[in-house]
C-alpha cells in the first residue's frame, strides 16, 4: 500500500532504508514467533503421542508420524532460524519469499504437531482432505479477486465483491431452483453479479459517487435485497424456490489420484476448472493483449490514455460489468457448486476477504490467487482442526482467516502500489 | 412528489457532473454551512418561463418564489426527500414481486389488469400502513385512549418503540460520522457495537454496585470496549497504513465470534439455562426508563437523551475545539496537515478511539436498555451497519445523523409492526435504508430522475476517494 503510506498514512512512515530494512522486521517477527512456538506449542503438545498426517483425503493411507514434542520443538526453532537467517542477511532480495514461505510453513507445522497429536476424537490428519477445503473455500475468493483485479486495474475499486458474490449465490439458487438447471443458475449468478456492478458502474463512472462508500452501501443493499426476497419466498417455500441441482464432480482421470495435490485441483466440479482457466486467462488477457494494456492504461492514466484514442468510459464500463459476471458466478459455486440451497448473508464477508486477497495479491491474477488459497487454507485449517477436536474452541479456530486477513494487510504486505487512478473518477475535457 | 415547474431542466447533466466534482474537489464537503437557501436563489434564473411571476413583484412573492426554488431544486432537503420516495417504491415493487399469490395474478395481467392493479395496491397499502403504525400512531389506540378503552400508554406505545430504536443508531451513527470528519471509513461499528456490548453486560452482572454508580461505570464500560476494539484498526492504520476498511469488517468478524464463545462461558452464561445466553444484567445497571409508567409497552429509556447528548458532544468537538479542528484538517488532506506539523497517525488513532467508544456505547444500550437484558449472539442486532447508513443520509453532521437515525428507528419500529401485521419480512427496512443512501450519495442521479434544477449542494456526503 505505498500509495495509502503516501496519501493518507502516518506521520511514522515505514523506513525502507538504514538497519532496519523490511526483510530485517520480518526476520525479527519469525525469530521471536518460531522461538515462542518452540516453547508454547512444544510443552503443551502430549508427551509420547505423535501427530499423523496421511497423504489421502482419509485417515487410512501412506501417512507420516511425527512425534508431537519435539516436532513442535523442532519446527518451531526451525521457523526461528529462518527468521534469524533473515534477519543477519537484511537486504530484500529473491531469497526473502522463499525464507518468509519457509518459516511460515515451519511455524504451522510446529502448531500442527501440537494440534493434530491432542485431537479430542482422532490424532490423524489428511493432508489431502486439507488441500481439498483449501480450494473449496478459496474459489469463491479466487474468483471475487479476479473480479476485482478487472475492476481496478481499469481504475475503479471495488469494495462491492461481497454484494456481487452474494446476489450471484442468491440468483443460483433461486433461479437454478425455478428452471431446475444447474446452468440456468449459472447463467443467473452472472446477470445477478452483473447487476450489482452495473450499479457500481453508473453511480461511480457516470455520477461520480465515491467509490468506497458506494461499494459498502451497494453490499447493504445486496444484504437487504437478497435477505428480504429469502425471508419472503425461498424460505418460505424452500422446495420450490431454494432447492437447486448442484454441479456433479468430474474427476481428472490420472492427474486425481495425485497425492494432496489431486483432491484440491482435479477432483472438483466445474468451478474449479472455470477457476484455474480465469486465472490464465486473465493473466495473459491483462498482460498480453490489446485489450489488457489498454485496461491497464485507463487504470494508470486516463487521460493518456483519452489522449491516443482509447474509451475510457468505455473501457471501464466493461471490465466493471465483466467483473460482475465473474464474481457473480463465484458467488454461485457457494450455492450451486456447493450445497444448493441459500441462505441469508451466506457469504458472511468473503468479499472483503477476496478483497484483501486482491491487495494482498499486488493486483495481480497470479498473486490475489495464491493470497486468497492462503485465506482458503486458514479456513481449511479451522474446519479440519475443529473436526479432529482440538483442544482450542471451535470460535477461536473460525477467526484464524479473519486474523490471517488483518496479519497479512498490516503486516506482510509491505510496500504495494494500487493501479495509480483506481478510485479516481475520470473526467473528460 | 411534483413535477418542477415546467419540467424543463436549464442544465445538461454533465454540468451536474462537474458541480458534484467541485463539490468534491472542495476540502471539506461536510464542513462547509447548510447551502440550501442561497442555492434555491442561485438556480432562481428563469427557466422556460412557467415560473409564478417576475422576481420584481411583493416581498411575499419574492419568498414564495425562493421556496418554490429551493423545494425545486437539487438542494439536501429535495433530494432527501425524493430519495426517501424512491426507496419506498423500490420496497412496494419488491414486496409485490416476493408475494406468490400477486406473481401469479401477473401471470394473466391482460386478462384484468384492474384486478391486479388493485390488489397489488392493497397489499403494498396495508404494509407501510402498518410501518406508519407501528412507527408513529395508531388511529385505533389513540381513539382507544380518547373513549377510554385502552390507556394513553398504548397510543404512546409506537413512538415510544421509535426512539427506543433510534438510542442506539444515534450513537453508532454518530461513531461512523466522526470517523468519516477524520477521513476514515469506519465501517467496524458493528464490531465495535459488539464489544461494546459485552463491556457493559460483564460490567452489568458481574460488578455489584449501588444504583446510579452502576449504570455509569457499565456505560463507561461499553465505551472502553468499543474504543479499544476501534484502537487496533486505527493503530494498523497509523502504523502500517493498513486500509481501515479491510481491518474493521475483519475485526467485525472476529467480535462475532468472540461473543458466540463467551455467552457459554463460566461466569458469564446463565447457569439457569440451556441454550447461548448470558445472565441477566442487574437492575441497577439498567438505564433509567420513565417513571410511573409500564415499561414494557413504553420501553423508551434514557439512552435517547444520552444520543441527543452525545450528538450535542461530537458538533461541538467538531466545530469548536482544537481536536475537532485538528480531525478535520487530517481529514481534509491529510498531506496538509502533516505539512503544518500535525500528526496524521496520531489523528487516526484518536478519531477510531473516540468513534469506536460511540459505537461502543451503542451497543451497551442494547443490554443496558430496554431492548435486551442479557447477551445472546445477536444482541446487537444490525445497529453496526445500520450506523453506516444513518452517518451517510446524515452527510456525516451530527444533527443530520440524530434526524436519520430518528427515520432509521421508526422505519424499525414500523418494520416490526409490517412484519407480524403484513407478514412482511423487516429485511425490507434493511434494503430502503440502502437505498435511500445511494441516491443520497448520488445527488445527480435523483436530479437526473426528477429532472430538477441545480444547486450547489447535496453533494456526497463526504470524500474518502484518496484510492487505496
Amino acid at each position: 500500500m505505498a500509495t495509502l503510506t503516501v496519501y493518507s498514512a502516518p506521520g511514522a512512515a515505514v523506513p525502507t532504508t538504514g538497519f532496519w530494512t523490511r526483510a530485517r522486521k520480518a526476520g525479527l517477527a519469525f525469530l521471536v514467533i518460531g522461538v515462542l512456538a518452540a516453547g508454547i506449542f512444544g510443552p503443551l503438545a502430549r508427551q509420547h503421542k505423535s501427530a499423523r498426517f496421511t497423504f489421502t483425503q482419509t485417515i487410512t493411507g501412506a501417512h507420516v508420524d511425527i512425534p508431537a514434542q519435539p516436532g513442535a520443538i523442532a519446527f518451531g526453532l526451525l521457523c526461528a532460524i529462518a527468521g534469524a537467517i533473515l534477519l543477519a542477511w537484511g537486504r530484500a532480495a529473491r531469497m526473502l519469499v522463499l525464507l518468509i514461505s519457509l518459516a511460515l510453513v515451519f511455524l504451522v507445522l510446529s502448531f500442527l504437531c501440537w494440534q493434530v497429536a491432542s485431537g479430542r476424537n482422532s490424532t490423524v490428519l489428511p493432508l489431502g482432505d486439507l488441500s481439498n477445503s483449501t480450494v473449496k473455500a478459496a474459489l469463491p475468493l479466487v474468483f471475487g479477486a479476479l473480479g476485482g483485479v478487472l475492476c481496478e486495474r481499469s481504475g475503479v475499486i471495488n469494495v462491492a465483491i461481497e454484494g456481487q458474490l452474494l446476489t450471484g449465490a442468491f440468483a443460483g439458487a433461486l433461479f437454478g431452483t425455478i428452471f431446475s438447471s444447474s446452468w440456468a443458475g449459472l447463467i443467473a449468478a452472472a446477470l445477478g453479479g452483473v447487476f450489482i456492478s452495473a450499479l457500481l458502474a453508473v453511480l461511480a463512472i457516470r455520477y461520480l459517487v465515491d467509490q468506497v462508500v458506494l461499494g459498502v452501501v451497494l453490499n447493504l443493499f445486496a444484504l437487504g435485497f437478497t435477505g428480504f426476497v429469502f425471508t419472503q419466498l425461498m424460505a418460505q417455500h424452500q422446495d420450490k424456490y431454494n432447492f437447486a441441482p448442484v454441479f456433479p464432480s468430474w474427476q481428472v482421470p490420472g492427474l486425481s489420484r495425485i497425492p494432496i495435490l489431486g483432491p484440491a485441483f482435479f477432483q472438483g466440479n466445474f468451478f474449479v476448472y472455470l477457476a484455474i482457466a480465469l486465472v490464465v486467462l486473465v493473466h495473459v488477457g491483462l498482460f498480453q493483449t490489446k485489450w489488457g494494456l489498454r485496461t491497464r492504461a485507463v487504470g494508470e492514466h486516463p487521460t493518456a490514455a483519452d489522449t491516443v484514442g482509447i474509451k475510457v468510459y468505455r473501457i471501464r464500463y466493461r471490465n466493471v460489468l465483466l467483473a460482475g459476471v465473474i464474481a457473480g458466478i463465484g458467488g454461485a459455486y457457494l450455492t450451486i457448486g456447493d450445497v444448493g440451497n441459500f441462505n441469508a448473508n451466506q457469504t458472511s464477508g468473503r468479499g472483503f476477504i477476496a478483497l484483501a486477497a486482491l491487495i494482498f495479491g499486488r493486483w495481480s491474477p497470479f498473486g490475489a490467487t495464491l493470497a486468497a488459497l492462503l485465506f482458503g487454507f486458514s479456513t481449511a485449517l479451522a474446519q479440519v482442526l475443529s473436526v479432529i477436536g482440538s483442544p482450542i474452541p471451535q470460535e477461536f479456530l473460525s477467526m484464524l482467516p479473519y486474523v490471517a486477513t488483518i496479519v497479512a494487510v498490516a503486516g506482510l504486505v509491505g510496500r504495494v502500489r494500487a493501479p495509480a487512478a483506481d478510485g479516481k473518477p475520470y473526467l473528460k475535457g | 412528489m411534483t413535477e418542477p415547474g415546467g419540467g424543463s431542466s436549464p442544465d445538461k447533466d454533465t454540468a451536474g457532473e462537474a458541480e458534484l466534482t467541485r463539490d468534491q474537489n472542495r476540502t471539506d464537503a461536510p464542513g462547509v454551512p447548510a447551502p440550501g437557501a442561497p442555492a434555491g436563489r442561485q438556480a432562481a434564473e428563469p427557466a422556460g418561463g412557467t415560473g409564478p411571476e417576475e422576481p420584481t413583484g411583493s416581498v411575499t412573492q419574492r419568498f414564495g418564489r425562493t421556496v418554490l426554488d429551493s423545494i425545486l431544486s437539487a438542494n439536501t432537503v429535495t433530494v432527501t426527500v425524493l430519495a426517501i420516495f424512491i426507496a419506498l417504491v423500490v420496497g412496494a415493487i419488491l414486496i409485490v414481486v416476493s408475494n406468490p399469490t400477486l406473481t401469479s395474478e401477473y401471470g394473466y395481467f391482460f386478462g384484468a389488469p384492474g384486478t391486479v392493479l388493485a390488489d397489488s395496491w392493497s397489499v403494498v397499502a396495508a404494509a407501510y400502513a402498518n410501518l406508519f403504525k407501528g412507527a408513529v400512531f395508531d388511529p385505533a389506540t389513540v381513539s382507544g385512549a380518547i373513549n377510554g378503552t385502552n390507556s394513553w400508554s398504548q397510543a404512546f406505545a409506537p413512538l415510544s418503540e421509535t426512539l427506543t430504536y433510534t438510542a442506539p443508531l444515534v450513537f453508532t451513527g454518530l461513531a461512523v460520522a466522526l470517523a468519516f470528519r477524520g477521513g476514515l471509513f469506519n465501517i467496524g461499528a458493528q464490531g465495535q457495537a459488539i464489544i461494546g456490548a459485552i463491556g457493559g453486560a460483564v460490567i452489568g452482572f458481574d460488578l455489584p454496585l449501588p444504583y446510579g454508580l452502576h449504570v455509569i461505570v457499565a456505560l463507561l464500560g461499553a465505551a472502553a470496549g468499543g474504543a479499544l476494539w476501534a484502537f487496533i484498526a486505527g493503530a494498523l492504520k497509523a502504523r502500517s497504513g493498513a486500509h481501515e476498511v479491510i481491518v474493521t469488517i475483519m475485526l467485525n468478524n472476529v467480535a462475532t465470534l468472540l461473543l458466540g464463545w463467551l455467552i457459554v462461558q463460566k461466569g458469564v452464561h446463565d447457569p439457569t439455562r440451556t441454550d447461548a445466553i448470558s445472565k441477566n444484567v442487574d437492575k441497577t445497571a439498567k438505564l433509567p426508563t420513565i417513571p410511573g409508567v409500564d415499561h414494557n409497552i413504553v420501553r423508551v429509556h434514557l439512552g435517547i437523551v444520552l444520543g441527543v447528548l452525545a450528538a450535542l458532544g461530537i458538533a461541538w468537538l467538531l466545530q469548536r475545539s482544537t481536536i475537532g479542528f485538528r480531525l478535520r484538517a487530517v481529514g481534509a488532506n491529510p498531506a496538509a496537515a502533516r505539512t503544518a506539523g500535525m500528526s496524521v497517525g496520531g489523528a487516526y488513532v484518536l478519531v477510531m478511539v473516540l468513534s469506536g467508544a460511540l459505537a461502543g456505547l451503542g451497543g451497551g444500550m442494547q443490554v443496558l436498555g430496554t431492548t435486551a437484558s442479557s447477551l445472546t449472539a445477536q444482541v446487537t442486532a444490525n445497529i453496526g451497519f445500520d450506523g453506516i447508513t444513518v452517518a451517510l443520509l446524515g452527510r456525516g453532521k451530527p444533527w443530520g445523523v440524530v434526524a436519520s437515525a430518528l427515520l432509521f428507528g421508526a422505519l424499525h419500529a414500523g418494520g416490526n409492526r409490517m412484519q407480524s401485521f403484513s407478514h412482511v419480512a423487516i429485511d425490507l427496512v434493511f434494503l430502503v435504508q440502502a437505498v435511500i443512501v445511494i441516491f443520497i450519495a448520488a445527488p445527480a442521479l435523483v436530479k437526473a430522475i426528477f429532472r430538477l434544477r441545480a444547486a450547489r449542494s447535496g453533494g456526497t456526503p463526504t470524500t474518502l476517494a484518496k484510492g487505496w
